[in-house]
């Protein structure tokens, strides 16, 4: 039971991805013009477009091309940038580590810190901790991860002059370097990331906390530490993967701003140059690649709440 | 006292009263129309305009050049240029969450209430887009349209109106499995008869607190994509491409980056304070010894 | 001996959903001895399960202590720290909650949650816990005691579930148990051996207990003393014979008047001459179910080649236990749950099964009432409104005439014409059902569908919704098809009764046929199973092989052979469990779907097996 569940997931998982794809490659047949325009801007003349377009193999139909490039994406090979002619995959390999930097350290710092604050939150509600935290999560939530950055690199780069503002990289950079090249940008997305998670941490906490079954526990005369523990963190454990799932949207988007802010060269900062440039071929596979993380993730999440969930794991 | 069950009981008008909004609570309001106030009368309460450039000092100080808050990096009065930004910043994510929610409430309220082969096929298409991250689909649509104000516009109303369309079916399907509906088909009603007296009062005032929400995830997101320069262009200015064009002045510690980000702080956090406080008139109590 | 328990002029409040607060308990006192059951009883609202809830120094959330003092064993509770409470909680006072499927935690087997109560309150080491556990698990004869403790909470039935909530609370030995409406959620066959249990545990531990619940005949089943309780108030307090037979208080007068009595073949029911009339509404080999249509079949099948006549102007009520598939039956009936086979017959035209394919006069002519007041009503409109739309919809009246017919209308379900006005909200639950009938007599229908109309309300408000519907089908030429799993209601005014068993007839026909033998087999287990109130029925039911029978309390559905034979004592091995048991036709068309003969039905209830 609980294998066919986690199989449909995937499969599922494996469709949305390939719908995605198709969505992301043929949204781009909607518009005027094609690669070689991009290519070539308006200067261009016909023979020389047709030329290109024999080249790209633009004449072929759009499913031949999709399935190719889609047969690319399966294999990373994802072609060349319009601009440059560089390999997409090479680009994309070279800044990916960074990226994953990024938001593992993120994930690694906020994920514990959230789950444990939500979780205090919800054991003392209208405390003064709770209000606080409430309250002091309101307020992140509702700042733009711009203002976060702006006003860190205000405090700790220019008033206290303790880590750089602009996160360049040399070639070989030692450990201290990267500590603080890393370290504004990090903080920016952990204070993005933090407060949606710890909200929603607490309100699955709570939820669970307001059912028959915890009275009942408080009725038999169990300790507080453990009717939160045993009885409630169980049954808020799937709620909680969830909440951590949904917000890696958050930490995505938080990604994408913080890489432009810090000049930090990253995925998300390729690909907002891809978009400026209008670079489709990159645009498309950095897209693939975040949504794909991003689908990845989401099932993990769902796969943990299918196991851990005790009317599937003890069928009657 | 002698009770007397079974009899007609006295007719209990129950009023229906909000739980006091607190001075955080005027604030809120206050800000809110402060803005609106500002957006509306542009124009007139500004002192320059939008783009004239009044000094040749770059970020100039607060106060400075008879300057209230300053000038950006080109020399132009901030103050002006944060009033007509709330004119674009507002305008635009209330047409976007507007377009959203036209979009999102028919085609939602029509999955829910049709169900079948109908609300299968929309949901997927929806699902379909709620599997990007909102981002990612924000930078396709714009690497693909391209960045004019009504591009803008339909790009964040789109986004929104994926999720516009969960809470809307939702809601629609919660109230089909309410007895009166049950009623009201069992009787014969057409389903347009139903969307419009049945599902639709009740569905008013959930939507109305979300359509807060959406507004502020709007703003937000316009904000971000101007911010990194995808989103509103010269000549006009919204609050995140000020913050863009000011980035520069970070190092001197420049007025004119943080107010503008600012300004949007102000607006979204009021919202979400107003729709906080509206929600938590319906929570749920929770032992009071799990409190103490 | 001095008491146990003594609450001294308690006074509680509870917090309305706009925030201010609202006396809910004003100035109780009572006492509980050792050894003896102490009932409070009462309608909702009274404040029964607060006031039991306050002897383990407990309030809801919503609810606050305001004055009075409890004191347990000389010791006033209220004043202890959280610590105390957390020790006298559990060990010394035990909880047994209404429903045991949301008490117990779906996270964890059912033995770690019974001996959790030893294990923090440190009263036995683990292996002796465990050991206690299979004890009491076999003394309240659930099956597989050395096993059931390694079960889930939903890998375990209802009834059981509620007798191992019964075993968590006697796991320290408590002094006192607070049983909080312990059977409310359980059907009636499974009721009895529960009842049983408890009143076990409570005789062999020899301590005190709160019986909070509002059915009397469990009362009398229960109870050494009765407390009757009213807006927070006590009204009446004495022994249990003397509360039931002897009332003094005008309210608890009027509670006893409200109770049927149970079921008995003479003087329930009103006799007419039934199978002389063509009937206005018949069922043929009705199948229905809900999930997609494979291959001829729904997902899951709800209702079985069900045949149902309902003759013009008569009362029939329908019978049978959660999940038989009554309700399903009166969605088949008004076209909301199309059937997939079979056919739903008006007047002898056969109506499309698809609401939405049925004509409006068609549809008029069957009207439908729903179980739940609260919701049967859009918040947003006024009783005008909801009265006015059939009226408008079907009659095509409007203006002045509409609201004269609405004003009507109301007098008709004995409210005031001026409730017009009013919003649902602003209505009493019994109010409420009124114009939901109402509102189905707008349509001015040959047939009314009533789904568990009283089942939500308490006793005396139902009581006079049942006796509404009485005059209403005198004066009326209406049919009423009245479901139920309250036999005594069904009873009491039905003409004919039809006993739904796992989505099958299991016995159609007259009243007073279908109350005196010959009986199907399940029907005669849950005539048995009906309490009676007089003390000592309960002993005297568990005499009988009946007892026995309710024991099994898995309904299986969708079984070959006939859907009764786990639980039935007639059961022919080879025969009941592979094929359709066949239908005998006796006089006035009474049916009985059985293999056995009509001669061994005979058997009355309550005789030794």
């Amino acid at each position: 039971m609980i294998a066919n569940l986690i199989v449909r997931r995937l499969v599922l998982g494996v469709i949305t991805i390939w719908v995605m794809s198709a969505l992301v490659f043929f949204g781009i047949e909607i518009l005027p013009g094609d690669v070689a325009d991009a290519i070539l801007g308006q200067g261009a003349t016909e023979e020389t477009l047709h030329a290109i377009r024999e080249e790209l193999g633009l004449y072929r139909p759009a499913y031949v091309r999709y399935l190719d490039w889609l047969g690319g994406l399966l294999r990373g090979e994802v072609g060349e940038a319009l601009g440059t002619g560089r390999s997409i995959a090479e680009m994309i390999g070279i800044r990916l580590p960074t990226t994953l930097t990024l938001g593992g350290l993120t994930a690694a710092i906020a994920v514990p810190l959230a789950l444990s604050l939500g979780l205090i939150a919800a054991m003392y509600p209208g405390s003064l901790f709770d209000r606080a935290i409430t309250f002091g999560t309101l307020i992140v939530i509702s700042g733009p991860e711009f203002l976060i950055a702006t006003l860190l690199v205000m405090l700790f780069a220019i008033e206290l002059r303790w880590v750089p503002a602009v996160s360049y990289l040399s070639q070989d950079p030692t450990f201290q370097q990267i500590a603080r090249a890393m370290l504004l940008p990090v903080m920016t997305l952990v204070f993005a990331v933090l407060a949606p998670m710890t909200r929603m941490t607490r309100s699955a906490v709570l939820n669970v906390m307001a059912s028959p079954a915890i009275e009942m526990a408080i009725l038999k005369g169990v300790p507080r530490m453990r009717i939160v523990l045993w009885h409630a963190l169980p049954n808020a454990f799937a709620p909680i993967v969830n909440v951590i799932a949904i917000n890696l949207a958050y930490l995505i988007t938080g990604v994408v701003v913080v890489e432009v802010i810090f000049s930090f060269p990253g995925v998300a900062k390729l690909m907002v140059d891809g978009v400026q440039s209008r670079d489709i071929p990159v645009v498309q596979a950095c897209a693939m690649l975040f949504c794909a993380i991003y689908i990845g993730f989401y099932i993990l999440a769902d796969v943990i709440s299918i196991v851990s969930n005790p009317r599937l794991r003890h069928p009657k | 006292m002698s009770p007397a069950p079974g009899a007609t009981a006295a007719p209990v008008r129950r009023e229906f009263r909000f739980p006091p909004l607190g001075v955080y609570g005027y604030v809120c309001i206050a800000v809110l129309l402060f803005w609106l106030f500002a957006a509306l009368f542009a124009p007139y309460i500004a002192p320059h305009t939008e783009s004239a450039i009044v000094t040749g000092t770059s970020f100039a100080p607060i106060g400075d050049e008879g300057l209230l808050l300053g000038s950006d990096y080109l020399g132009r009065d901030l103050a002006s240029r944060l009033i007509y930004g709330a004119r674009t910043t507002l305008t635009l994510a209330l047409v976007a969450t507007i377009l959203a929610f036209v979009l999102g409430v028919v085609t939602g309220f029509i999955a829910g209430i049709a169900g079948g082969w109908t609300d299968s096929v929309i949901s997927r298409v929806v699902d379909a887009f709620i599997s990007f991250p909102t981002i990612m689909l924000a930078l396709l649509i714009v690497s693909i349209f391209g960045t004019s104000l009504a591009a803008l516009v339909c790009a964040i109303g789109f986004i929104e109106a994926t999720r516009v369309f969960r809470i809307s079916r939702a809601l629609a399907v919660n109230t089909m499995t309410q007895d009166f509906v049950e009623v009201a088909r069992a009787r014969g009603e057409s389903l347009w008869w139903i969307l419009w007296n049945e599902v639709f009062p009740n569905a008013f005032v959930p939507l109305s607190t979300d359509f807060g929400l959406r507004y502020t995830f709007s703003i937000l997101l316009l904000s971000a994509l101007s911010f990194l320069g995808l989103g509103v262009q010269p000549p006009y200015a919204d609050w995140g491409s000020m913050v863009k064009d000011n980035m520069t002045g970070i190092f001197v510690g420049a007025a004119a980056v943080l107010l503008p980000a600012l300004a949007i702080f102000t607006v979204t956090l009021s919202i979400n304070f107003l729709v906080d406080w509206n929600l938590a008139r319906a929570q749920k109590d929770i032992s009071d010894e799990l409190v103490k | 001996m001095s008491a146990l328990l003594r609450i001294e002029d308690l006074h509680m409040e509870g917090r309305r959903p706009t925030g201010e607060w609202m006396p809910i308990v004003r100035g109780v006192s009572l006492e509980a001895r050792r050894g003896e059951v102490l009932a409070l009883i009462g309608e909702s609202g009274a404040g029964k399960s607060t006031i039991a809830l306050s002897s383990l120094a407990y309030a809801r959330p919503g609810c606050r202590f305001t004055g009075g003092e409890v004191l347990f064993d000389g010791t006033p509770v209220l004043d202890l720290s959280l610590e105390q409470k957390r020790e006298m909680r559990g060990r010394r006072v035990a909880y047994i909650a209404q429903s045991a499927a949301a008490a117990f935690n779906v996270a964890h087997t059912l033995a770690a949650q019974i001996t959790e109560g030893p294990a923090v309150h440190g009263t036995m080491p683990q292996a002796e816990a465990d050991t206690q556990m299979v004890d009491l698990a076999r003394r309240m004869r659930l099956p597989e005691p050395e096993r059931i403790g390694r079960k889930y909470p939903h890998q375990v039935s209802g009834g059981q579930l509620q007798r191992l909530l019964a075993v968590m609370a006697m796991s320290c030995g408590p002094d006192l148990l607070v049983f909080d409406e312990p059977t409310t959620a359980i059907d009636v066959t499974t009721q009895v051996e529960v009842l049983a249990a408890f009143k076990d545990v409570i005789r062999e531990s020899g301590a005190a207990a709160l019986y909070v619940t509002h059915d009397l005949a469990v009362v009398a089943q229960m109870a050494d003393r009765i407390i009757v309780l009213y807006g927070g108030e006590i009204m009446e307090q004495g022994g249990t014979d003397q509360i039931l037979h002897e009332p003094r208080h005008d309210y608890t007068r009027q509670l006893m008047a409200a109770v049927r009595p149970p079921p008995r073949a003479s003087g329930s029911g009103a006799d007419l001459e039934s199978s002389a009339q063509p009937p206005v509404l018949s069922l043929q080999g009705i199948d229905a179910g809900y999930g997609g249509v494979k291959g001829g079949k729904p997902g899951v099948q709800i209702l079985f080649d069900v045949d149902v006549d309902i003759p013009r102007g008569q009362a029939v009520g329908v019978i049978g236990e959660s999940g038989c598939g009554k309700s399903t039956m009166a969605r088949v009936i008004s076209g909301l749950t199309p059937s997939f086979e079979g056919e739903v017959r008006l007047d002898g035209k056969t109506l499309p099964p698809d609401v939405k394919h049925r004509d409006k006069k068609d549809l008029q002519r069957v009207q439908l009432v729903l179980q739940m007041p609260d919701v049967s009503f859009n918040p947003k409109k006024l009783v005008a409104q909801a009265l006015g739309r059939p009226l408008e919809f079907y009659l095509g009246m409007t203006g002045a005439e509409r609201d004269r017919r609405v004003g009507e209308l109301l007098n008709m379900v004995e409210l005031p014409a001026d409730y017009a006005g009013r919003f649902p909200h602003e209505l009493s639950g019994g109010e409420k059902q009124r114009v939901n009938l109402a509102r189905a007599l707008a349509a001015e229908p040959d047939v009314i569908l009533c789904d568990e109309v009283t089942s939500a309300l308490d006793t005396v408000v139902g009581a006079a919704i049942i006796k509404l519907l009485e005059s209403l089908q005198e004066r009326l030429d209406t049919a009423f098809v009245f479901i139920s799993h309250d036999l005594s209601t069904v009873a009491s005014f039905a003409n004919r009764i039809v006993v739904l068993y796992a989505g099958r007839v299991a016995e159609q026909g007259p009243t007073r046929r279908i109350l005196s033998p010959p009986y199907h087999p399940y029907t005669r287990l849950l005539l048995s199973s009906v309490p009676e109130m007089r003390t000592g029925w309960l002993e005297d039911h568990r005499a009988t092989r009946e007892a026995e029978q309710a024991m099994a309390d898995v309904v299986n559905i969708g079984l070959t052979g006939c859907p009764f034979h786990t639980r039935c004592p007639l059961m022919i091995p080879g025969t009941c469990d592979v094929k359709r048991p066949p239908v005998h036709r006796l006089e006035e068309d009474h049916r009985i779907a059985c293999h056995r003969e009509i001669g061994e039905l005979q058997e009355a209830p309550g005789v030794h097996g």
